[in-house]
């Protein structure tokens, strides 16, 4: 039997009404999706089946995990937050640039931190060998991109508009357009891994990967804003996504939490 | 909305994770991840290990990171670890003499990973350990475990997570000794043998 849309509407349908139901009864807003989110068909088989062992890092300030890895100006080059300019041509598409904060859970920013970025070109397709998707590539356009965070944990980076693709999870199943971050915070318990989208887009209802975030505020929280001031003159179209790193840092055990 | 307001705390809520996808594979890695040790070091030790899913397969997309202290138990702030060439715009690989105490590895097409790094020392009332992080298509939230090694039962039996562990799930943590300083890690991520995994709150 093929795995339709329909099926997996269904499938979000219900994990919905379950998150209601957990809700209602009592329980916590869930900020980060279940990793037994089966709608999204490969978490089956890679979910610890065992409940996470809890560590309480207010007692013992010496952890390893409290503390980061650093990055400097030798891990990035000058062209790594523009991914417009990595080749000797310009890529085809819509050019963007997305900016914000990198913020912890007191809003304090990061400061100094690796933001990466990586996502398809205009057409949908990654430069990557195993991607079946027959979009075509774009010599121009790798869609990898990096930069430190500034004294405002302010990132910035210039690209292009990146276009939805399909991923043959079931029948007619399309990721929405969306651009891969990886971030790390000041203890190495804040890392992440996450994909910011773009505002009003209509494959949201039917994508597996965004509904495995339940809730609609949390969800909202992955999508960035259109920002008229971030758009550059007759070049560039602009997006604001501020990101807020979870897990504890050193500053929860100064504060004696 | 995803502009912060700052000034309500109650306004500032996690950034939920996603999985890190198939195709990370040419953003993520890069030339020395897996060669954390300076070169020649003496307290060098290869980690290796396979990471399987719940069906006992190994996974060929699985991303690993590993954080540790130093051999005096300090934790690194060198940067470095992905040295850039800025005429090409390529990894330059580490210095081969600082130690950042990161590295990142993708296992190869038989869900196998190796690393080269420096034995911890201890910190605070842990028994000396590397944070590991598990990254892969399929995982919605990346996993938190830690490599043990073996070789002094006090100190493991004293491990504040150690030693609340029962023997089966205790031994996942602990790598298990080869050649003179190679140590087998294997990350099962379902089922028989499931390695423990950690929330820090």
């Amino acid at each position: 039997m093929t795995l339709t849309q329909h099926d997996i509407d269904q499938e979000i349908a219900a994990e919905r009404a379950a998150y209601e139901k957990r809700l209602a009864d009592g329980g916590p807003v869930e900020h980060q999706p279940r990793r037994d989110y089966a709608p999204y068909r490969s978490s089956v088989l890679r979910h610890p089946k065992q409940p996470p062992v809890t560590i309480d890092v207010s007692k013992d300030p010496e952890l390893v995990e409290l503390a980061s890895p650093a990055f400097g100006e030798r891990d990035i080059t000058e062209i790594d937050n523009d991914l417009t300019r990595q080749h000797d041509g310009e890529p085809i598409g819509e050019r963007i640039t997305v900016s914000g904060r990198l913020l912890d859970r007191d809003g304090r920013p990061v400061r100094g931190q690796l933001v990466e970025i990586w996502q398809a070109n205009s057409a949908g397709r990654y430069a990557h060998q195993r991607e079946q998707h027959d979009a075509p590539l774009d010599p121009n356009f790798t869609g990898v991109g990096r930069t430190l965070t500034d004294d405002e944990g302010r990132y910035h980076f210039t690209t292009v508009q990146p276009g939805p693709y399909p991923w043959r999870q079931h029948l007619n199943a399309w990721r929405p357009a969306h651009i891969h971050f990886s971030l790390f915070g000041t203890a190495f318990t804040q890392r992440l891994v996450t994909q910011m989208y773009f505002p009003s887009d209509p494959l949201f209802p039917y994508d597996p990967i965004i509904q495995s975030v339940t809730d609609d505020a949390a969800r909202q929280r992955l999508v960035a804003t259109y920002d008229h001031g971030l758009s550059v003159p007759e070049f560039s179209m602009g997006y604001h996504w501020d990101i807020v790193l979870d897990g504890p840092n050193a500053t929860w055990i100064e504060e004696g939490r | 909305m995803t502009k912060i307001d700052t000034s309500r705390p109650e306004s500032v809520l996690p950034t939920p994770s996603h999985t890190v996808g198939p195709f990370y594979g040419h953003a993520l890695p890069f030339r020395g991840g897996e060669d954390i040790a300076p070169l020649g070091h003496p307290d060098t030790v290869t980690l290796h290990g396979y990471v399987t899913d719940g069906a006992g397969d190994p996974l060929p997309d699985a991303l690993i990171e590993l954080w540790g202290a130093d051999p005096d138990g300090n934790l690194p702030t060198a940067d470095g670890s992905m040295r850039r060439d800025p005429a090409s715009g390529g990894f330059l690989g580490r210095n081969g003499v600082e130690f950042t105490g990161w590295g990142r590895i993708q296992t190869d097409a038989n869900g196998h990973w190796y690393a080269r790094t420096l034995r911890p020392g201890a910190r605070g009332r842990s028994a000396p350990y590397i944070s590991v992080c598990v990254f892969a298509r399929g995982l919605l939230v990346h996993l938190y475990t830690r490599i043990y090694l073996p070789g002094d039962d006090a100190v493991l039996t004293a491990d504040p997570l150690l030693s609340g562990l029962e023997d089966g799930r205790r031994d996942t943590l602990i790598a298990v000794a080869e050649a003179a300083g190679t140590y087998r890690f294997d990350i099962r991520l379902q089922g028989e043998g499931e390695t423990v995994f950690l929330e820090f709150q």
